[in-house]
């Protein structure tokens, strides 16, 4: 459907059409450079964080860490693997939108539920063993 | 009698309107791309195995006592640089310099195979030491992360070889080029994974 006849598509032949759009895929050496700076950037930064024990509290490097991490995942999207609504019609943004739902799904729903569980059954304190005994 | 109903003579040939089948351009890269996000799916349940037990230590060392920061910033580095050099083999293919994106493409094959052999080394050295995949519930769920990644590197530098050798022979062709773009797209994926690796498993698993 999208292979119409060459009269009706201006680019010409189905070949031509398809070097059009691999041509729109990769980026140039602006868009690599710029991706690998700011990769650098967000990579340096939780390095230093964390060896360098520049911040006291440990919750507040790990979540400053994971900011990081989730910030430099958007940068390689955009500049390594040129995202966008318009490659593929929007099919591979889409699929990305899946794949993000479900993944924090997946990773929200474990941390969760898992948490509760060690936080109600794990600890067998001296009170609730005595507890049990007693009943 | 009605005779006329019948008609004997040749029917006209059928029309179709769609000679082709239905598919969008490059529907293999869509296609390879969802195979991308079907691989995500896999990492991220072998994340949410290494945020559940990644404190049961079961009395054993744990990721302050047995993570390499210094190591992990090199490997990290390697993957990187690795990524963007794949770019500059890709920018060489759409100017059609074959000799030098094959250049660009040995060098982040380099690159990756030194951050396999790296890995290999951090992994024979924590065995060693006593903190193998069987110590805990942290370390199993350390190595199948690490050991999946580490796995799919390896068979990206594999597929690397083979496309090269490929190139080699019958140059720029078109089906060349798709492969070389399903190919980068791996490999970018690849370092996207590993930013969850280094920032979660190992800089957060140091402080944990």
């Amino acid at each position: 459907m999208s292979h119409p006849s060459p009269s009706v598509h201006d680019h010409g032949t189905s070949h031509d059409a398809g070097h059009e759009t691999m041509h729109a895929a990769h980026g140039s050496l602006r868009s690599y450079l710029t991706g690998f700076v700011l990769a650098a950037i967000l990579t340096i930064i939780p390095f230093w964080l964390v060896m360098g024990h520049v911040i006291a509290s440990p919750q507040t490097t790990i979540l400053i860490v994971l900011g990081l991490a989730a910030v430099q995942i958007v940068v390689h999207m955009i500049y390594f693997l040129h995202l966008d609504t318009k490659s593929e019609n929007g099919w591979n943004m889409l699929a990305f939108m899946f794949t993000v739902v479900l993944v924090v799904i997946v990773l929200g729903a474990s941390i969760w539920v898992m948490y509760n569980e060690n936080a109600n059954m794990m600890p067998m304190s001296p009170q609730y063993i005595h507890h049990k005994q007693g009943a | 009698m009605n005779t006329v109903a019948i008609d004997t003579a040749p029917a006209e040939p059928r029309k179709f309107l769609c000679l082709e089948e239905a598919h969008p351009h490059n529907g293999t890269l869509l296609g390879f791309w969802l195979y991308l996000m079907s691989d995500c799916f896999i990492f991220a349940s072998l994340f949410a195995c290494n945020a559940v037990l990644g404190t049961s230590y079961a009395g054993g060392p744990s990721g302050h006592d047995v993570f390499d920061l210094t190591g992990l910033a090199v490997n990290t580095a390697l993957l990187l640089i690795s990524s963007v050099t794949f770019g500059f083999a890709m920018l060489e293919m759409a100017r059609q310099r074959k000799r030098a994106m094959l250049g660009w493409l040995a060098v982040s094959g380099l690159l990756a195979a030194v951050f396999v052999g790296l890995e290999i080394h951090e992994f024979v050295t924590m065995i060693a030491e006593g903190a193998g995949p069987g110590r805990s519930a942290f370390l199993s769920s350390f190595f199948t992360l690490v050991g999946t990644h580490g796995l799919h590197v390896t068979v990206g530098i594999l597929w690397l070889i083979v496309l090269m050798v490929q190139l080699g022979k019958h140059g720029l062709t078109e089906a060349n080029r798709r492969r070389l773009f399903c190919l980068s797209m791996f490999w970018h994926f690849l370092d996207l994974v590993w930013i969850g690796v280094f920032s979660y498993v190992y800089l957060v698993g140091v402080l944990r």
